[in-house]
């Protein structure tokens, strides 16, 4: 067969059909995915809660607290509160914002650290991901001081990612001082 | 040209990293490690099989002056396609590769093979073409990954060959290092190509 004649109406009937027949496609790729999507969103939340918190049994993710940019899921067992993680935010990296999970226990001491999303340095700022974080666990901050060393604090810098490090601190701050502020006194001691 | 030359074309001869210096942009920004570049590369190749094969089934319906046009909606269309369908089932690998996925739109490798191939010729051969050329690119880019990667991290898919601590050449997981794997993987090839003669 003969190619088609540019005119006018071959074009538009060309774009038009082959728009009509791809969005159709687009549309029914987007409904047989929007499930997957939604349930792999929901995992990688409920498993970042879990990285930075001891054992619980509810959903953290249906009773979120956002208050003022920082969201605070409250992990129970039984009726028991086990901790609560805080999804933190620094503008202070050496790649600008980043954003990390910090899981304090009901009396305010750090659980665990995780890093969700970040741009920092490979090699140098990305050494946060790595056993760097393992010292801020068990520490509570009304008595472990929040700062590297540098600045008179007690955390142990990154070697040469002094201001990730920085950084690290201050989402770490930020989510302690929401946690007390917002969190703490709701709890049941 | 038999239809098994259409498919090996795209691995060697007119391979498009190496040889027709196509899609440079993913080529440079993903591989960062190997795994990046197989997620890629297969990425690409699906878009590239299936956007040539509906421009080799349509070429007679689709007007001259609108091609371009025609081409972009059938390449997008399978671009996002893929995006969701990787959103959906390999979560991790479509965090890493992030933006890019959705750049595939307007990688040149797609639209070249669309220009240059798929619209003058037959079904068949368009769809060995484009998987030639996807597994070349794979495989190049995939190459490209693992010589930064054991070089910048000094671990090969993830699984750390060097000792812990072993300082590596942090350069090559920098952008600078994709131009001087870049540029040193062409003239190898080059070099291999004018002596073997493929």
């Amino acid at each position: 067969m003969a190619k088609l004649e540019s005119s006018l109406k071959n074009m538009i009937l060309c774009l038009l059909l082959m728009s009509i027949v791809m969005s159709a496609a687009l549309g029914f790729v987007y409904v047989i995915t929007k499930k997957p999507i939604e349930e792999t969103s929901k995992k990688a939340e409920i498993d970042a809660v879990k990285n930075v918190l001891p054992a619980f049994d509810n959903d953290p993710t249906t009773d979120v607290k956002n208050i003022d940019g920082l969201f605070y899921y409250l992990a129970k067992k039984g009726d028991e509160v086990v901790g609560c993680a805080v999804k933190t935010y620094t503008n202070k990296g050496f790649a600008g914002h980043f954003e990390i999970m910090v899981g304090f226990k009901p009396d305010g001491t750090i659980y665990k650290t995780a890093v969700l999303d970040q741009k920092e340095t490979p090699g140098l700022g990305d050494k946060m991901k790595t056993k760097w974080r393992d010292q801020f666990n068990e520490k509570n901050p009304s008595s472990y001081k929040l700062n590297v060393k540098k600045d008179g604090g007690d955390v142990d810098a990154i070697t040469a990612s002094t201001i990730t490090s920085r950084a690290f601190c201050d989402a770490v701050t930020r989510a302690y001082d929401g946690f007390m502020k917002n969190i703490s006194n709701t709890i049941k001691k | 040209m038999s239809s098994l030359k259409y498919f090996t074309n795209g691995l060697l001869k007119e391979n498009p990293t190496f040889v027709l210096v196509l899609g440079t942009c993913p080529t440079l920004a993903v591989t960062t490690a190997a795994f990046n570049g197989i997620g890629m590369g297969l990425a690409t190749t699906f878009v590239l099989v299936f956007s040539n094969m509906f421009i080799a089934l349509l070429k007679n319906y689709i007007p001259d002056k609108v091609r371009i046009a025609a081409f972009i909606v059938i390449i997008a269309t399978f671009v996002t396609i893929v995006d969701l369908l990787m959103k959906a089932f390999v979560p991790d690998i479509y965090k890493t590769l992030g933006i890019f996925i959705p750049l595939i739109v307007v990688n040149c490798i797609i639209l070249g093979r669309a220009e240059a191939f798929a619209q003058k010729n037959e079904v068949k051969s368009s769809i060995l073409d484009g998987l030639g050329m996807g597994i070349g690119f794979t495989l190049a880019i995939t190459l490209m990954g693992s010589i930064r990667e054991i070089l910048g991290s000094g671990s090969i898919f993830n699984i750390p060959i060097l000792a812990e601590n072993t300082k590596t050449i942090l350069l090559f997981i920098l952008p600078p290092g994709a131009f001087f794997t870049f540029g040193y993987m062409i003239a190898i090839f080059n070099r291999f190509k004018a002596k073997y003669k493929f």
